[in-house]
């Protein structure tokens, strides 16, 4: 990374913890430079697809393990916070009880007992981590030991998130069914809905992204991601050179179902809102989508991705809803096809297409539709 | 007497019906450097990937060092009791630099964890420029793996070879796609080698063959046709008849 790509990572990451929370909290609500209360809860959310996004493209982009289940450890990280939030309701929900309303609905008589500890802050924390962790540690022992490889993996890894998702459908399963985990009032004994605490969550966020960013920059250039890397473009090789390259492989697979799951856990407070649709597989093949646009193989392009194409998708669903997984499905398409490196590869593409001008045409035209998600993302940030 | 370093016995191997290794015996000396030669199909590199766990054998033992049964293990363990293998399309980490390819492949440690805080250490920064010299590619250690000539490739596997500091050296057919002049000093690098490690190269080139070789092998249909110098199997009746057999008939 150069210096000027350094700066200009500070820069943006400077705007985004600093300058943005600022724009909410200081000027007056009629002021030109106010930043909604609206507009920041939805940039808190498109930081934490960020989060999910790096998860991904660490196993797409660095290990070649295309998940089409990330989606699930999001969830679950998701929902190990919900729980702890259900818990702070207190008596304030629907039916005055201590229990959570959906289980006074079902008739529970008392509180679970692996729902107890979530009372818990510093537990839900934990269970953040831990329990999308300790699902990856499992399933990948026993995929990565069988030698499941390549587009196999990648369909046990969407069956993995379609069983999960089909269970937590069901009532009995103490997770709320359908309904999922809703109408939090409280975290840390501030109101949830209150401006200053969505504000925190946003800024929360955002330093976990950075972290996570940080952390994956770490590892990518220490001897691990080298062979990392050298799992994806020659596994056999590696096994050839004595690396157990399924060991490797699960260290990195439990790792991003963690990263996945501490991104999930500050989502839910933002959207106020988990339920097994978040395990459906399109969510995590839009993830997937998010990371081809920005950029596999790079850890800005992810971040990139996962904004651009929801602040997309949040005016598409408004401006035609109807039509946003064919548009999704034609932008995912289109990245491959015309830009292999997303749209942090755009700028090198361009160069090597205007260096060869035999060849105006093919080159020229994919650059043109990427403006607009771009002016997108300006304006998220 | 010298240590076998690998003895087989009684190997088989069938895919799907066909005999590709068939009652094999096979045994070498520490420091040997053995060519082994036969025709297409004759089990060369099927014996080369039963002794480097990338298949397992029907039946039959392949012992390492006389003590190790190698036909229990699976690649990694294999690699780590000091096996290295070049496959024969060179097979080398496109995307890293030809330092990374070699730094993947020195001895040490395998582990996960050692991996995340490991360094290179001057030590063995100095030991890869000597091997970059050795492989000629010292002004090529920043460049991209995948951005080298095919002979380049080659030689860069063998590099990742001593770098490992393997005991036996397994090498299918170095010689592939090179120019004459690198094939000698590819000869040459193999030759001192030997003595250190011991060495199985699989070639079809004779000239190379002849280069280097003190003892030969021909394997055919699976199985060792005969063993001797290189004018030894040259002037053997059944190997004439194997590869130049049906030629000689058709003339």
């Amino acid at each position: 990374m150069t210096k000027r790509e350094t700066s200009l990572g500070a820069l943006v990451a400077f705007v985004v913890i600093v300058v943005a929370p600022l724009l909410n909290a200081l000027p007056p609500e009629e002021s030109f430079f106010h930043l909604s209360n609206f507009s920041l809860n939805l940039y808190g959310k498109f930081l934490t697809f960020g989060v999910l996004a790096i998860s991904v493209d660490l196993l797409w982009g660095y290990t070649g393990l295309l998940s089409l289940g990330q989606s699930l450890f999001f969830a679950l990280g998701g929902y190990a916070f919900g729980m702890h939030l259900m818990l702070l309701i207190g008596k304030l929900g629907q039916y005055h009880s201590d229990l959570p309303d959906f289980m006074v609905f079902l008739g529970y008589p008392k509180l679970p007992p692996h729902w107890v500890p979530f009372k818990h802050f510093w537990f839900a924390l934990g269970a953040v981590a831990l329990v999308p962790g300790l699902l990856a540690l499992v399933f990948g022992f026993l995929a990565f030991r069988s030698r499941i490889k390549g587009v196999y993996f990648s369909i046990l890894t969407q069956a993995l998130t379609y069983g999960a998702c089909l269970l937590f459908y069901r009532n009995d399963f103490t997770f709320g069914g359908n309904n999922g985990l809703t109408d939090y009032k409280f975290l840390l004994g501030h109101d949830l809905r209150s401006a200053a605490t969505q504000r925190a969550l946003y800024i929360s966020s955002a330093l976990l992204l950075l972290g996570v960013y940080l952390f994956s920059r770490w590892l990518t250039t220490t001897k691990f991601g080298k062979v990392q890397r050298a799992i994806r473009d020659s596994e056999n090789r590696v096994l050839f050179s004595g690396y157990a390259a399924a060991n490797f492989k699960l260290f990195v697979f439990v790792v991003c179902a963690m990263i996945a799951g501490l991104g999930g856990a500050l989502y839910v407070p933002q959207v106020g809102i988990i339920n097994p649709s978040e395990m459906e597989p399109v969510k995590s093949l839009e993830a997937v989508v998010w990371v081809a646009v920005g950029g596999r193989g790079t850890l800005v392009g992810p971040i990139i991705g996962a904004v651009i194409v929801n602040a997309f998708k949040n005016y598409a669903n408004r401006a035609f809803p109807d039509y946003w997984l064919m548009l999704e499905g034609l932008l995912f398409i289109f990245s491959v096809l015309f830009m292999p490196k997303g749209i942090v590869g755009l700028p090198a593409q361009i160069r090597a297409a205007l260096s060869r001008p035999k060849r105006e045409e093919e080159p020229a035209k994919p650059a043109a539709p990427a403006p607009a998600p771009v002016e997108a993302e300006a304006e998220s940030v | 007497m010298k240590e076998f370093i690998l003895a087989a016995e009684d190997v088989n191997k069938t895919f799907q019906g066909f005999k590709a290794i068939s009652n094999l015996n096979f045994y070498m000396d520490k420091g040997e450097l053995r060519t082994v030669i036969g025709p297409n199909g004759a089990g060369k590199t099927t014996f080369l990937d039963l002794i480097t766990g990338r298949s397992k054998p029907d039946t039959g033992s392949i012992k390492f060092e006389e003590k190790t049964e190698l036909t229990d293990l699976n690649e990694y363990q294999i690699y780590r009791l000091g096996v290295g293998r070049k496959f024969q399309t060179p097979t080398v980490y496109v995307d890293h630099t030809v330092f990374e390819n070699l730094v993947l492949s020195l001895e040490g440690s395998r582990g996960v964890f050692n991996a995340l805080f490991a360094r290179v250490t001057p030590a063995q920064r100095d030991r890869i420029h000597e091997i970059l010299k050795t492989i000629n590619l010292a002004n090529k250690a920043d460049v991209k793996a995948g951005t080298l000539a095919h002979g380049q490739k080659q030689w860069l596997e063998i590099g990742m070879l001593l770098a490992q500091n393997a005991k036996l050296l397994l090498v299918d057919e170095p010689a592939a796609g090179m120019t004459d002049e690198e094939t000698v000093r590819t000869g040459e690098l193999l030759l001192s080698l030997a003595g250190k490690h011991s060495i199985i190269v699989i070639e079809h080139d004779m000239l190379f063959v002849r280069q280097i070789a003190t003892k030969v092998t021909v394997l055919h249909q699976g199985a060792v046709l005969c063993e001797g110098t290189v004018d030894d199997v040259q002037n053997n009746e059944k190997v004439i008849e194997v590869y130049l057999g049906r030629s000689k008939a058709r003339a």
